[in-house]
């Protein structure tokens, strides 16, 4: 990725975006949904769109991902 | 859960096993987040520990607002990771690596990637950013901007720093990026469908 595109990225917001409370609120539904292969992005596109832009909440999803994957093995 | 719910040994039980699996995930975590941290070893796990003990808490305090939308366990374990992640900012807020309202906004560019050698192509960019950060934000909006963006430091730590909350701090920055893309926009340099001018 170069600068331009990394700086258009970082600018764009999707007005869809829920913020961090509510994404942290669904984030046990939504990893769920991901860990069995549902539509989580279809059913919760505002958390889709917040978890693609908000670093902390992301890492926080993918902590979490892991955790529901490692339980159902 | 419902031993959870419930007093005397059945609870306790119920309590030390959750504990034992609250404990391997925030490890876990704690590993996955250690090389962000540069810690590890005894430390790491004490992360761990603390991020454990402080979920059980929570979990034991929120039972009744369990809603039966997942597994219990997935629930349960979103206190953990949120513990792992609190204690990673909290980390960063006792050894910052640059004073949060430090401004140098030459590394601005390279905090996007932009090639120092091909500085006469995105000089004039930079220059209508830095002035669109200057008019456009607000004081709050601004100083948000220089911590995370210009100076690199961590959502939740700025969250700690500014005595806030992690939903209010990421507004603030939604807010500013929001701005600053019109501002760019207005300029040519970006257009509204997310496409750049060059």
């Amino acid at each position: 990725m170069n600068g331009w595109s990394a700086l258009d990225r970082f600018l764009r917001t999707d007005p869809r975006d829920v913020g961090c409370a509510e994404a942290m609120q669904m984030l046990h539904v939504y990893a769920e949904l991901v860990a069995v292969g549902a539509s989580a992005e279809q059913r919760y596109p505002g958390i889709a769109a917040h978890l693609r832009a908000c670093g902390p909440c992301g890492e926080d999803f993918e902590g979490l991902l892991a955790a529901v994957c490692d339980e159902a093995q | 859960m419902q031993a959870l719910a419930g007093t005397g040994p059945r609870r306790d039980d119920a309590l030390a096993r959750l504990h034992e699996r609250l404990l391997r995930i925030a490890r876990r975590e704690a590993a996955r987040r250690g090389p962000l941290l540069s810690i590890s070893g005894p430390e790491l796990d004490d992360v761990a520990y603390q991020a454990a003990a402080d979920a059980l808490l929570a979990i034991t305090a929120k039972i009744g607002q369990f809603r039966g939308e997942s597994r219990f366990t997935t629930w349960a374990y979103k206190f953990a990771i949120f513990e792992v992640s609190a204690k990673v900012g909290r980390h960063f807020w006792r050894h910052p690596v640059v004073p949060l309202a430090a401004e140098d906004w030459d590394r601005l560019p390279a905090r996007f990637g932009f090639d120092p050698a091909h500085q006469a192509e995105w000089r004039d960019l930079f220059a209508v950013l830095g002035r669109a950060v200057d008019t456009e934000l607000t004081p709050r909006q601004r100083e948000v901007f220089v911590a995370i963006v210009l100076n690199g430091v961590p959502l939740d730590t700025l969250v700690l720093s500014l005595a806030s909350n992690r939903n209010a701090i990421y507004k603030m920055l939604f807010d500013a990026r929001r701005k600053l893309r019109a501002a760019l926009a207005a300029d040519g340099y970006l257009s509204d469908d997310s496409s750049r001018r060059l």
